[in-house]
Formats: structure tokens, C-alpha cells, sequence
């Protein structure tokens, strides 16, 4: 197992947290490899069901990222992103994905190094949650 | 703006020291002045470019072009890109794959076209630097070559790759080759999307016909567009109507006749006095807003709209006012000073109180002026009577800038300033007929007691009312009831709402040069706006599946443009020209019935089935 490296699905606001790693490229800030990001224009663009596809997908972590709360682009999609993530938070925890696998964060596109930190942060964590084995579908076992 | 060469004009921190809203207002303003004197010559050297039609791709089967950038070293330092082009030749619908030393070079771009035509391509992805900045240049690239621009798609693999993860090249170009399938993923799905274009109604409206409301009239009218212009009251001048002279001592009055004879006889222009708004219907560029007054309500069409309705002074409920003829505001104070009141020659001792109302608890933003234009009476009383004793009262003072100069110059004309804090407030009462004002002077820690013939109390700045405005136009107000920009550094004179702009102390407290300033920068703003002939708007807006929509609401009720809307059968409908195109109908539609061009559903989906 000391060779596995996650996966993580990074849904990106394309006005804040998309541009704080396009500037963590700028500074030259490293962080690991593990995250595969998708631009999406608001936070609030983010469906649930995308989360729950990216780890049924075989995803270890899934992170989104959007605008401070009072600073979004689209005025508030931000402030109800909050609440959907929130109750799907606690719906995750029902099925039993472990609590450190999906991460939420307000990154502006000025914070490069508050991205490369929570970055780091978020594979950290994916990490000691170690492989999701839990949503992947797998091949019935034939007895 | 102007400088004493005409011509010629002046902005930003060059001028004095400024923050940077302040420099972008007269960036605009400046740039207001020199349209006004062009305004002739407007378009006269103006070339179209001509893009080719579009080649109808629909039906086709995608034919996807892999253009992967080495950016000089940048990328293949670190990213092996001919790996990673090689990968690419070997993902679903790819025709076309090559590695250019920097895609966005202009060879790069003419590749790009021959490789469009020559081998058919109808989608493209590029491998490269961010979307951010360069998107455009290649769908422009697109467009000459027939192609649809919105079947593109980036992969990030500098910004977000080979300059995040330089020590490790194995996993950046593993990384690099999962963001190109990701986009090649998407960009199969991608179709063609049209940007609808409406006509603008070259007409601005403006509301508030105080100094902003009339500056920005004028300006735009002196462009040679037609000006509505709504005041409430029966005249115009506003607040400036009640104020004696800027901080540099220039007389405002005689500025104001000025200005309001002017916009009164601009052919431009047309006032409407003692009129309200009661209702806003349309967007940018097709305004119709409904102005009753006067006995009569009439529809006026307009392409943009300017909100200039000001603030007010605060009338305090402490410190005597209104209970002793001695107590007055800053206005009050400069009716005196106007009319050379004799009651000044004879005072022995005046006293200012800062931050009335400003400042406290319920009211914690600052006024801005006061400071000033207490010191610049301080030192007007002083001129007319050097014997009286001056006194200001103050817990910070904010003399910013080169009105520093002007406290400088009234500490040295005598002028004592007392400094106090928000627990231990000024009293102020009567005793034998006289005021009495008493407060802990900070340096001796003890109280000290003066007795002024004058108490002028430097009162806060409120908005006029603001929220029904708000409603009408979507544009966001905030607790203490000033309008809200787009964004506080960069668009401090536009707000969120295409073709509506903002000026003067509806935003916030600010002083007659910096609300001239504002008025002429959303002047300039709402003028680009009205040259143009047409606007053209995003095609990435979302649109509703009539046969899915269960008519809920939720779109309607979330949308912060108001967008979306109920049509005759009952079902949701978003009009495009008020979408922003952010998703977050589309994300909360519990019937799956809303779908975001150039984001849709499906084009993320196959992006995290292929991570």
C-alpha cells in the first residue's frame, strides 16, 4: 500500500478557487499531484450528484472550492452551495463515507497559498482515509 | 479631471494619493472627458472584422484536434508533451494531434485554422496555460476558421500542472494526460451555441438630479446620446444646494447654478421633476421603466440607467440639537457662512463635535467628510473672526490624503483639537443660559469645560431610500442602505446588473470632487454601452425542458437575476438576456429539467466518468 496515491475530483469555482491555482502556478507553490480539477463557473453549479459520481467513479477524495461567502461571482450560488454541501455532508456520513474524503473550502483568486495549503491539507487527508473501496461497483461475486 | 491644458487629463494616484477604486472612478471619468470632446469623430476610422459563417457541425460525429503546448520550457520541462500528445491520438474521436512550441503564437494560430479546414476538425482542445487568459485567443482563432468558438476546451497543464508539480515529472505528465482526456471527454459532448443579439435603445436614464445625477446627464448628453433625467423634488442641485465650499475653497454655489442651468437647456437632456419610478421591466440595452409625476405616469425606453439618488444629513437627536437655536449641522452652519451671518463675527468660541451619529454601534460606517469640512470651517470662522477660539471635537481625525494640508494649516491658524472616544462622549447642556460643553480631554485625562456661542455637530451621511430602486433594477443594498458595486476595487462604478451604473452618496459618503469624479466614470461606462448598436449576449446560459419542468419555482425564487420565470402554460422559462449562465437553477432543479449550455449535465458527467 505505500505506493498508492488517491485520486482527488476538485470541483473549481472558475471566478475564485480555479484562479487561486491558476496564481499557486504563478508563485510556483507545490502541492501533490493527486488532484484532477474541473472548472465550473459557480460553486452553486455543483449538483450533489456529481460528487456522489466522482466517487462511484472510483474517486478517493472530492474537494470543492468557491468564492468567500458574500463575495460570490453569481451574488450568493456560493451561500446555497453551503447548505446543499452541509446536508450531503451528513447524508455521506449515513452511507458511510468516511469524513475526510470530501472537503469544502472558500479560496479566492488572490489566495494562492491558502490553495497549495488546503491542497496539501486535502490530499493529507484522502490519504489516511486511505483507498474508497465503498461506492465503486464491482463485479458481483458468483459463488 | 481636467488638467489647465485642455486636452489634456489627469487620473489616478499621480494626481494624490489614492486607493484604487478611487483611481479606477477617474480612469473612466478621464477617459468620459476625452469621449466628450471625440464625440464627433466617434466611429469614423472604426474597420469591421469579417469572420467567415459558421460551418454547421450538428450531427456531425465529433472530429476533436489536440493541440498540446510545450509553452517554451514551461510545460516540457517538466511534462513530457510529446507523451502526452502520443495519448492523445489514442483517445475516442481524436483526428488530429500536434505539440506546438507555444500554441498561442500566431504560426500556431494559422496550424490551427489549415488543421480545422484540411482535416475537418469540429471540436478542439487545447493543452496549455489557463482558460482564464487565453480561452478567447483560441476561440477567436475558431471563428476564423468557420468553427463555432464554444466548442472548446482547455486542459490546464501549466498553471495547474507542470508549475505546480516541477519535482515530479512522472506524476505531472500522468496528470497532464488525465486533464486531456477529461477534455476530450467534455468536448465531444460541447455544441455549437449562438449568442443572441438585441438592440440598444441609445437612451440613458438617469436617476437623482443632484450634482451626480446631473453630471453623469450631462456628460452622457454631451456625447450625444438622450438623457432622462428624474428628480424627486421640484428642482434640482440636491444636497450641493445646502453646501458653501469644497476643501480646496472653491465656492459651490455659483458650480451648481452653473451646472444646472446647463443641463436645463441641453437639447439632450430631458428633466422630469417631481417624478418617482414605480416600475422597471427589461435589461440591458431594452430598459422600459414607468416615471409617474406630475399628474401623469408615462413609459420611458432607455438602454442603460444610472442611479444618483443620494444621501442626506442625519438629524441628530442629541447633544441640544434642536432643543437650542446655537446647535446646528455642518448645512446649517453653511447657510451661516453664506449668508455672512452676523451671529459669526461676534462668537467668542465655536466648537465642532465629529462623528454624530457616525461611527457608533448602530451606524459603524464613517461619513468621510466631516473631518474636513469641519477643519475647513474651523478655519472659514477663523478667517472671518480670528479672535474667536476654535475648537473640534474629534475621536479620529480622517483629513486623508492632501486635505491633510488643510488640518495642518488649522492647527497653526489656532484651532485646538480635543480627541475623544466612543465611551466617554461630549456633554453638552445649558447652564445660565449658556452652552456648556464638557469632555475628558485624552492628553490631561481630566475633563475640560467650554462654553461656545456656536456647537456645530459634523453629522453622519445617510442614503435616501433605497430598496424599492434596489428591487426594481436587481441591484443589491446593503445593511446600512447604500447600493452595492460589482466589486468594491475593480467596478466601482457598475453594478452586477448589465447597463446599470452607480454614482454619488447612494454609494457612500463621499465628497463633491469624488461624486463628480464617479458621475463622469459611470457616464463613461453607460456611453460604451449606448455607441454600441447592439449587445451580444453569453451563449452559456442555461434553458428549461418544458415537458420536464413540474412547475415548483425553485429556479424562479433562487435565481439573483431573476431570470427565470413562470410563461402562460405555468412552466419555467429563463430568459437568456438576464442569465449569467452560473448553474445555480441548473444544480437545484429537483426535476433535472434545467440544463447549462456549455456546462451541462452531461459534459461534467463525462468528465468524472473519465478521471
Amino acid at each position: 500500500m505505500t505506493d498508492w496515491e488517491p485520486k482527488i475530483v476538485a470541483f473549481l469555482c472558475n471566478w475564485c478557487s480555479y484562479g487561486g491555482a491558476d496564481l499557486a502556478g504563478v508563485s510556483r507553490l507545490q502541492y501533490p499531484a493527486n488532484i484532477r480539477i474541473i472548472r465550473v463557473p459557480c460553486s452553486g453549479r455543483v449538483n450533489p450528484k456529481f460528487i456522489l459520481a466522482a466517487f462511484r467513479q472510483g474517486a478517493d477524495g472530492v474537494w470543492v472550492s468557491g468564492c468567500h461567502p458574500g463575495d460570490c461571482h453569481y451574488i450568493e450560488g456560493n451561500l446555497y452551495a453551503r447548505r446543499k454541501f452541509t446536508l450531503l455532508n451528513n447524508l455521506l456520513e449515513h452511507t458511510g463515507i468516511e469524513p475526510g474524503r470530501l472537503h469544502f473550502s472558500w479560496i479566492s483568486s488572490a489566495e494562492a497559498t491558502k490553495f497549495a495549503e488546503t491542497a496539501r491539507k486535502v490530499v493529507d487527508a484522502v490519504k489516511a482515509a486511505g483507498p474508497a473501496q465503498h461506492f465503486i461497483k464491482k463485479q458481483a461475486e458468483v459463488a | 479631471m481636467e488638467s489647465n491644458r485642455p486636452g489634456i487629463f489627469v487620473c489616478g494616484s499621480f494626481q494624490a494619493p489614492k486607493d484604487i477604486p478611487q483611481s479606477v472612478m477617474e480612469a473612466s471619468a478621464a477617459a468620459s472627458a476625452a469621449g466628450s470632446f471625440l464625440s464627433a469623430a466617434r466611429a469614423t476610422l472604426t474597420q469591421e472584422k469579417k469572420t467567415p459563417d459558421q460551418t454547421n457541425v450538428v450531427g456531425e460525429r465529433p472530429r476533436i484536434g489536440v493541440f498540446v503546448c510545450h509553452c517554451g520550457i514551461n510545460i516540457s520541462g517538466v511534462v513530457d508533451v510529446q507523451a502526452v500528445r502520443d495519448y492523445a491520438k489514442t483517445l475516442p474521436y481524436v483526428e488530429y494531434v500536434a505539440d506546438n512550441l507555444y500554441t498561442c503564437s500566431q504560426d500556431t494560430q494559422v496550424v490551427m485554422k489549415e488543421a480545422i479546414k484540411e482535416r475537418g476538425l469540429n471540436r478542439i482542445v487545447v493543452a496549455a496555460c489557463t482558460p482564464r487568459t487565453h480561452e478567447p485567443l483560441f476561440q477567436e482563432t475558431m471563428a476564423d476558421a468557420g468553427l463555432n468558438k464554444y466548442l472548446f476546451e482547455m486542459a490546464n497543464i501549466r498553471n495547474q500542472d507542470s508549475w505546480v508539480h516541477s519535482a515530479n515529472p512522472v506524476l505531472a505528465t500522468e496528470k497532464a494526460k488525465d486533464l486531456v482526456r477529461m477534455a476530450v471527454a467534455k468536448v465531444a459532448l460541447l455544441e455549437p451555441l449562438q449568442e443572441p443579439e438585441l438592440t440598444v435603445t441609445q437612451k440613458a436614464l438617469v436617476i437623482g438630479g443632484g450634482v451626480a445625477g446631473m453630471t453623469v446627464a450631462k456628460s452622457i448628453a454631451d456625447q450625444g446620446y438622450a438623457v432622462c433625467l428624474i428628480e424627486h423634488s421640484d428642482r434640482l442641485g440636491g444636497q450641493a444646494l445646502h453646501l458653501h465650499k469644497t476643501w480646496k475653497g472653491e465656492d459651490i454655489q455659483p458650480y451648481v447654478r452653473q451646472l444646472v442651468e446647463s443641463v436645463e437647456s441641453h437639447p439632450n437632456i430631458t428633466c422630469y421633476l417631481s417624478s418617482s419610478l414605480k416600475n422597471v421591466e427589461g435589461f440591458v440595452g431594452n430598459f422600459k421603466t414607468t416615471v409617474e409625476g406630475n399628474g401623469s405616469t408615462q413609459v420611458l425606453e432607455h438602454g442603460a440607467a444610472i442611479i444618483a439618488t443620494g444621501g442626506r444629513e442625519w438629524q441628530p437627536d442629541e447633544y441640544l440639537y434642536g432643543e437650542d437655536a446655537r446647535v446646528l449641522t455642518h448645512q446649517q452652519l453653511d447657510e451661516c457662512l453664506r449668508n455672512a451671518d452676523p451671529s459669526l463675527k461676534d462668537a467668542k468660541s465655536a466648537v465642532f463635535i465629529q462623528c454624530v451619529g457616525s461611527r457608533e454601534p448602530h451606524r459603524p460606517y464613517c461619513s468621510r467628510v466631516c473631518c474636513t469640512h469641519s477643519v475647513e470651517s474651523a478655519l472659514e470662522i477663523k478667517r472671518i473672526n480670528p479672535d474667536c477660539d476654535v475648537y473640534v471635537l474629534y475621536r479620529d481625525l480622517r483629513s486623508y490624503g492632501e486635505r491633510e494640508a488643510l488640518y495642518l494649516q488649522a492647527r497653526k491658524a489656532g484651532v485646538i483639537f480635543i480627541r475623544f472616544d466612543l465611551a466617554h462622549k461630549p456633554k453638552v447642556e445649558v447652564e445660565n443660559g449658556a452652552l456648556k460643553v464638557t469632555v475628558i480631554d485624552h492628553v490631561l485625562q481630566r475633563p475640560v469645560s467650554l462654553s461656545p456661542d456656536l456647537l456645530t455637530l459634523a453629522t453622519a451621511i445617510l442614503p435616501n431610500e433605497t430598496e424599492a430602486l434596489g428591487q426594481f433594477f436587481k441591484v443589491p443594498v446593503n445593511d446600512e442602505g447604500f447600493f452595492i458595486e460589482a466589486h468594491a476595487k475593480l467596478r466601482p462604478v457598475d453594478f452586477a446588473t448589465d447597463g446599470v451604473f452607480l454614482c454619488g452618496l447612494a454609494h457612500y459618503p463621499k465628497p463633491i470632487d469624488e461624486s463628480i469624479a464617479q458621475a463622469q466614470a459611470a457616464a463613461a461606462r453607460a456611453a460604451t454601452l449606448l455607441a454600441r448598436h447592439t449587445v451580444q449576449f453569453s451563449g452559456t446560459v442555461a434553458v428549461t425542458n418544458q415537458m420536464l419542468c413540474s412547475s415548483c419555482g425553485t429556479c424562479v425564487s433562487i435565481c439573483p437575476y431573476s431570470a427565470p420565470g413562470f410563461n402562460d402554460k405555468g412552466k419555467a422559462d429563463i430568459n437568456p438576456a438576464l442569465c449569467k449562465g452560473c448553474g445555480l437553477c441548473v444544480a437545484s432543479c429537483r426535476s433535472g429539467a434545467i440544463r447549462l449550455k456549455g456546462f451541462d449535465d452531461a459534459q461534467i458527467f463525462a468528465m468524472i466518468d473519465s478521471i
